[in-house]
């Protein structure tokens, strides 16, 4: 019988922890997949996020290095920075990399360090509980926005890669999302871009993927889906921020 | 650079720590450090397989120097008080993963912005935690230019020795001062044994993880443990000290760094005047070199701390000595530095005030003379 669909090699053979219907499960796969197309399960090295991936060294079959929360762009830099030839890349939720991290990211965008960051935006801390985020978006309840976020007491949600797109050393961000079969295609592809541009040496690359957490969201996965696609992509247009050969 | 070479002790570091191996200088500015960055900038232009980044701060800097170390460069950093706290958080993860790496602190008054002034009030912070959690960095503490050059290089060997951050405490007259220095013979990066916990690429060995995060209870509490029997090796592997004009000392002055330089003078002019006082120097200051102290103790009458703060070496000085003699602190924090005259007068007055009586000197002399029998 012919195999159609197997594990990547680039993933362990261990069950998720994540929420079902959560996007990180999904993200990771495509991740796995794209090192092991790329043939560099090999040459790579990741550095998890604090945040509900905290634990992707469970997952990834590839050398994996913790960093403090936020810090992975930073932490990455040094690994890159000691290992020009070795893949780099970060894999952050949006607490990490846009509130408490958002320096070491502007910054190693705009040095144009050769890594590359998957840049999990899911609008909420989840493993801290559900509290607001800096894309937490207008309306959006959470445990310490009760009401709602509203600008005035809360501001507005923070759009990272359009910051990140202006930074002159960044080659190719784009936002897309793991909410439907489409968006998941289309993930992939940028992903691969996202570490092509690395093998390619020019520069710092991001993918934001929008991504669903029914958990803190208080939504089935279903509704979670939904509102990704009809509530969040109004906040997060889903293209291509920026793309320099 | 053979042979003796004059030069200020940040360019000391700098040359010391290219020679020890160290490819990796990640910082960020501060006075009074900046010409060590300066330094390391200039020679890593130079060389094709060093690397130079001035971070955009010192979280930034002392997390590109863990992601270095995670690579298996000998890394530095360095910076001044300010600086160095925000660089706890790193500090922190650099002992719970066990990484090496090497931080300058020249320190300088505080607390807050404080001045550039040369002081030593950050000793609580560098010997007793200053990020979170149970860990310890090695601390050592040069006094001349010569210490500085020889530190170095023991502090990166010490640092690869035990997986552990190791940290450099100087101040900023230390780092300005220009004195005569030998270098160690530099060490090839390539021929330094190799570390088998690298993160390169799992290249036809399994994957390996560099984590700080242990969710299960037992294994943080194996991981606390493990860290505990490590530091209960390196306090009897590498305490040390100067022990200057001990012999038949009833007073001693215990001081480190630039403030130990000066009580020597100190001690000096005292003996001009006949008092019998004499110096002992922590050169580890983490470990602390308990030990000498302790047996020292048994035979003295008093002893001053002297600290370029308002007083944190004393509570290990007190420890050290259990109540076997009287402990007193002199102090000049926020940048002032004290004169060896008014150490001498410190000294001299402490001296008068132990008393004619000194049980405790006869005694100890006692116990000299039946070493001495018992030797020859
Ligand atoms: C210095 C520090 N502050 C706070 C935390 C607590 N913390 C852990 S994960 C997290 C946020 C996670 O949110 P996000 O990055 O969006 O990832 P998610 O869990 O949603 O995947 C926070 C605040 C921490 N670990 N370290
Ligand atoms: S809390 Fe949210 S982000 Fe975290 S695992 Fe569950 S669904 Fe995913």
């Amino acid at each position: 019988m012919k195999k159609i669909f197997s594990r990547p090699e680039s993933l362990k053979d261990a069950p998720f922890h994540y929420c079902p219907g959560c996007g990180h499960s999904i993200i990771h796969r495509l991740v796995a997949e794209v090192i092991d197309e790329l043939g560099i399960r090999e040459q790579t090295v990741g550095v998890p996020p604090a945040g509900c991936a905290v634990l992707a060294y469970n997952y990834f079959d590839v050398d994996m290095a913790e960093a403090p929360h936020g810090r992975a762009a930073a932490v990455a830099t040094g690994i890159k920075r000691i290992l020009p030839d070795r893949v780099v890349f970060t894999y952050q939720g949006d607490g990490d990399i846009a509130a408490i991290g958002t320096a070491e990211t502007i910054h190693a965008a705009n040095r144009g360090e050769r890594i590359t960051a998957i840049f999990v935006n899911n609008a909420v801390y989840g493993m801290t509980g559900g509290q607001m985020a800096p894309t937490t978006v207008l309306g959006q309840v959470t445990t310490t926005s009760p009401g709602g976020r509203v600008p005035l007491r809360d501001g507005h949600p923070l759009d990272l890669s359009e910051m990140l797109g202006v930074a002159a050393g960044s080659v190719y961000i784009e936002r897309t999302t793991v909410s439907n079969p489409k968006g998941i295609m289309r993930t992939k592809k940028a992903i691969k871009k996202a570490f092509m541009a690395q093998l390619e040496n020019r520069g710092f690359a991001l993918v934001e993927i929008l991504s669903p957490c029914p958990t803190n969201w208080k939504m089935t996965p279903e509704q979670a889906t939904k509102w990704v696609d009809e509530t969040m992509t109004k906040f997060f247009p889903l293209k291509v921020i920026k793309d320099v050969a | 650079m053979s042979g003796k070479v004059l030069m200020r002790g940040t360019h000391v570091l700098g040359e010391a720590a290219i020679r020890s191996g160290c490819r990796a200088y990640f910082g960020y500015p501060i006075t009074p450090q900046n010409e060590l960055p300066e330094y390391m900038a200039a020679a890593f232009a130079k060389m094709d397989d060093a690397v130079f980044v001035q971070a955009e701060s010192e979280l930034a800097s002392i997390n590109m120097v863990m992601g270095a170390s995670i690579a298996g460069a000998r890394v530095m950093t360095s910076s001044s008080s300010p600086g160095i706290s925000l660089k706890q958080e790193g500090i922190s993860y650099l002992a719970g993963m066990e990484l090496p790496a090497v931080i300058v602190n020249m320190m300088r008054g505080g607390p807050g912005l404080g001045n550039i002034a040369p002081a030593q009030g950050d000793y609580f912070q560098a010997t007793k935690g200053g990020g979170h959690g149970d860990y310890r960095l090695i601390v050592f503490a040069p006094a001349y230019g010569q210490e500085i050059a020889d530190m170095t290089r023991a502090a990166f060997d010490m640092a690869d020795k035990y997986r552990n951050p190791v940290m450099i405490l100087g101040d900023g007259m230390m780092g300005q001062m220009m004195e005569p220095v030998v270098f160690p013979e530099p060490v090839d990066p390539a021929a330094l044994p190799k570390k088998e916990w690298v993160l390169d690429g799992a290249k036809g060995r399994p994957s390996r993880i560099i984590r700080s995060l242990w969710l299960d209870t037992a294994l943080e509490e194996e991981l606390n443990w493990r860290l505990v029997r490590k530091y209960e090796r390196i306090t009897e592997e590498i305490p040390d000290q100067e022990i200057y004009m001990c012999d038949d000392a009833e007073l001693i002055i215990v001081a480190y760094g630039t403030a130990a330089r000066v009580a020597k003078g100190g001690v000096h002019r005292a003996r001009e005047m006949g008092l019998k006082v004499g110096l002992y120097r922590p050169k580890t200051l983490w470990p602390f070199p308990s030990g000498p102290l302790a047996r020292l103790s048994r035979t003295l009458e008093h002893i001053v701390v002297f600290e370029m703060s308002t007083g944190q070496m004393v509570e290990d000085v007190r420890l050290a000595v259990e109540g076997r003699c009287n402990v007193s602190f002199y102090g000049r924090p926020g940048g002032s530095v004290a004169t060896p005259e008014e150490i001498a007068r410190v000294l001299s007055s402490t001296y008068h005030r132990m008393g004619s009586r000194n049980h405790k000197g006869s005694e100890a002399h006692a116990v000299r003379d039946l070493s001495r029998r018992a030797a020859g």
